[in-house]
């Protein structure tokens, strides 16, 4: 039996699943001279590019601006289609002090995202209908672009007794998960699997096992040895993923790990993967370039859960971004208060912010090394909707205009001209990146325009 | 030397020999009936203790008031720290008052390189969590070389609880950097991963315990002896408690204090003229104040001691 997706109230989305935005207008714009790069349809040639009224209309040289199009002058930039983040905390409800929907779609706009997953561990966390229909609610009137809600598997997140995940899944939610903590008990997680049956959504897992982390607050090794901080074994994760797949294949269910950060979950879910088990991944810029060597500075703004680990998980982590047993790049983006992250490091909260540097994380760290090619890094960053039925943007005419305008050459800061997001717990501040968002059309609107990039003529 | 002393990894080797031949000059006058001298007066020094301590509170507070330095003492319990005051903010309170020094002690590990970042004073780690405690490294290491002679050669076993321990840390970077060869040695459940890196030995029985010249037993917290890190205090005792059959007639035996008797040591050792332990709390004063001295007076000062026509030790 084969779990499909299915909305069973209010209009499909374009994406087969229902995400949710503040009415933008759609957006009349002739993109002049970029190149266009759009990995899935072979499309990498310098071009003109129109979006006709919020849809992708014409690709050709010299095209004519029709009455009332915006001229954007890309010479010299990139055209890609925008990115999807599957794992945002956007902290609303509950702690709009460190993010709100209009913040935090601000922030992943300026990164060059067009559609984020919010994650549900919020307060209260999206565990009913009812919390989930007012937060979609809430999205139609201050997204600046698409947010796909995610419910969570068991109540409060307790790890105990199922959500009502066929109501949640008819209201509208894109998936489940208990992000934050994992499913404890593997009896719970069966039961999740089996009634996935009825309520079509993937389940994304935090996968650690909590009797293995215990007070982690960094990864296990040499570097935690030295600090006396309690370390979070390598497999801690990977145990509990492979106790999912093992699960997943069982119950033919369909799972999504979540911020994959060790070298033995990335040989878990090849094996799996290869045995025919449903299950995708996803890795975040933060476990691809850094590793638990940086956490000698006790910075604050490099702890998270997982933690960053040793360069062997961050080498096997990049070989299967290459290779595809990482589906995606996700953020993760997790905001904190500025007073949470003041603390000494085992005090401080866990999570950092990031979406606004992905995408140039990812460029100055893997691409310009020639570690991976730029095409590839564009592909990963679109399909982080795939694993929930959201179609990867497309450049190709016809497709909803999704896309940004990168250029390639510009260096900056991180946080030197502050953050588009309410919290500044960035795990590359003060970073030098190569690489920077100008423009991003989601949905079918312009979402964001850096400053300093000049608003084009008006035909 | 910086301006900070937050870990033992801040100190070159001639960094820590120079300290330790200022605790030599400073215990000279500890032994005078008088034993004050001007060297930090006017100059004000913040003890702030976030975590029960007797020896390096004392020690701290004592080597101050030798130097004849004004001190304040902050102790959590007590103070706006009860009532939810952040540490960044207490340190900013304390550090109106203009303090040469805030001594600090946490439970959290890096805690003292946090008060740095938030204060002109300069700052000494007096125990962040379970990460360092380098002024303990430095006593010990002057009290081993004070009835050793030397440390260079020297074999030292650290026997105990390794996961858990500040002072462990601290001393295996401090012994390995006066080129003494380090041995940890405790059950396997208290041994932290990755713990070579720092460049010892592991250990996980006593059976070559005899190759040492020094045996350092750690404290065994109480609370660590039950749940699972090791099945029980009777077989801990068994397998890793250093008696008079286990130590030899030529090894010394140092333990930061305080001492469960008849738990990590037997009571026959502990009186044993081979344990150094009193001297190390005899140490604790003139090490701190060298610290003090090395951090304040800087390093280039004349010694206040050896040079009476510039800071000659006065009565205070």
């Amino acid at each position: 039996m084969t779990p499909t997706p299915t909305p069973q109230n209010g209009a499909a989305g374009r994406f087969g699943v229902e995400l949710d935005r503040a009415p933008a207008p759609s957006a009349t714009v002739l993109v002049r001279g970029a190149r266009l790069l759009d990995p899935r349809h072979g499309l990498d040639r310098r071009a003109d590019l129109l979006v006709r009224e919020g849809r992708v209309a014409e690709i050709g040289d010299g095209l004519a601006a029709p009455g009332g199009a915006e001229v954007v002058d890309a010479d010299g930039l990139q055209a890609f289609p925008a990115f999807v983040d599957p794992h945002v905390h956007l902290r609303t409800p509950g702690r709009e002090d460190e993010e709100d929907l209009d913040s935090g779609t601000r922030a992943a706009a300026a990164g060059g995202f067009c559609a984020i997953l919010a994650q549900p561990n919020t307060s209260p966390p999206v565990d009913s209908a009812p919390v989930l229909r007012s937060l979609r609610e809430h999205a139609r009137a201050e997204a600046r672009i698409p947010i796909g809600f995610v419910g969570t598997i068991t109540v409060g997140q307790r790890g105990e007794q199922l959500t009502e995940m066929a109501d949640l899944s008819a209201a509208g939610a894109v998936a489940f998960t208990d992000d934050g903590l994992p499913v404890r008990s593997a009896g719970v997680m069966r039961q999740a699997l089996q009634y996935q049956r009825l309520a079509g959504r993937p389940l994304a897992l935090h996968e650690e096992d909590p009797s293995l982390s215990g007070e982690g607050v960094m990864h296990e090794g040499a570097v935690s040895a030295l600090l006396g901080l309690a370390g979070i074994p390598s497999v801690s994760e990977s145990t509990i993923v492979a106790r999912d797949c093992a699960l997943a294949a069982y119950e033919d269910g369909q799972i999504h790990v979540q911020h994959v950060s060790a070298r033995e979950t990335v040989e878990v879910i090849e094996r799996a993967r290869a045995a025919g088990t449903r299950v995708t991944s996803e890795a975040t810029p933060h476990h691809l370039l850094l590793t638990d060597e940086a956490v000698r500075s006790l910075d604050t703004n490099l702890k998270m859960n997982p933690p960053l680990r040793a360069e062997r998980d961050r080498q096997a982590l990049i070989e299967g971004l290459r290779s595809g047993v990482i589906d995606c790049v996700a953020t993760d983006h997790a905001p904190h208060a500025r007073e949470e992250k003041e603390e000494p490091f085992e005090l401080a909260p866990m999570g950092v912010t990031g979406l606004e540097t992905a995408f140039a994380v990812l460029h100055t760290g893997l691409v310009l090394p020639g570690i991976i090619d730029l095409a590839m890094l564009v592909e990963r960053m679109t399909a982080g909707g795939e694993p929930f039925g959201i179609p990867a943007p497309s450049l190709a005419p016809g497709s909803a205009a999704d896309l940004c305008l990168v250029d390639l050459d510009a260096e900056w800061g991180v946080g030197e001209a502050g953050y588009e997001s309410r919290s500044a717990n960035c795990a590359f501040d003060g970073h030098g990146l190569t690489g920077r968002v100008r423009m991003t059309i989601a949905g079918g609107a312009v979402a964001y325009r850096e400053r300093s990039f000049a608003l084009g003529a008006v035909a | 030397m910086r301006r900070h002393l937050l870990s033992v990894d801040d100190l070159s080797r001639e960094d820590i020999e120079r300290i330790l031949r200022r605790a030599e000059s400073f215990a000279e006058v500890s032994g005078r009936e008088i034993k004050k001298v001007p060297t930090l007066r006017g100059r004000t020094v913040i003890n702030l203790f976030y975590e029960a301590s007797t020896r390096t509170s004392s020690s701290f507070e004592l080597a101050a008031k030798r130097l004849s330095a004004d001190l304040v003492s902050v102790k959590s319990s007590g103070s706006a720290v009860e009532k939810g005051e952040s540490l960044k903010d207490t340190v900013q309170t304390l550090s109106a008052y203009d303090p040469a020094a805030i001594v600090i002690r946490s439970p959290q590990a890096g805690a003292a390189a946090l008060v740095a970042r938030w204060t002109r004073a300069s700052v000494i780690n007096a125990g962040d969590g379970k990460h360092e405690h380098p002024t303990q490294a430095l006593l010990d290491l002057y009290t081993l070389k004070r009835r050793a002679g030397s440390l260079e050669g020297l074999r030292v076993w650290i026997v105990g609880d390794v996961l858990h321990s500040r002072v462990a840390r601290s001393n295996i970077l401090a012994f390995t950097r006066m080129g003494c060869g380090v041995t940890v040695c405790g059950p396997p459940t208290l041994i932290p991963r990755g713990i070579e890196s720092l460049g010892c030995e592991v250990r996980y029985t006593l059976d070559e315990l005899g190759k040492a010249d020094a045996v350092y037993a750690l404290r065994m917290q109480r609370e660590r002896m039950t749940g699972s890190f090791v099945p029980s205090l009777r077989e801990y005792a068994a397998q890793y408690q250093i008696d008079c059959r286990r130590l030899g007639p030529s090894q010394l035996l140092m333990h930061p204090g305080p001492v469960n008797r008849g738990v990590e040591l037997a009571a026959e050792v502990i009186d044993s003229p081979q344990a150094l332990i009193t001297e190390q709390v005899e140490s604790g004063v003139v090490v701190r104040m060298a610290v003090l001295y090395e951090l304040l007076a800087g390093g280039g000062a004349p010694s206040p001691v050896r040079a009476p026509e510039t800071e000659a030790p006065q009565p205070a």
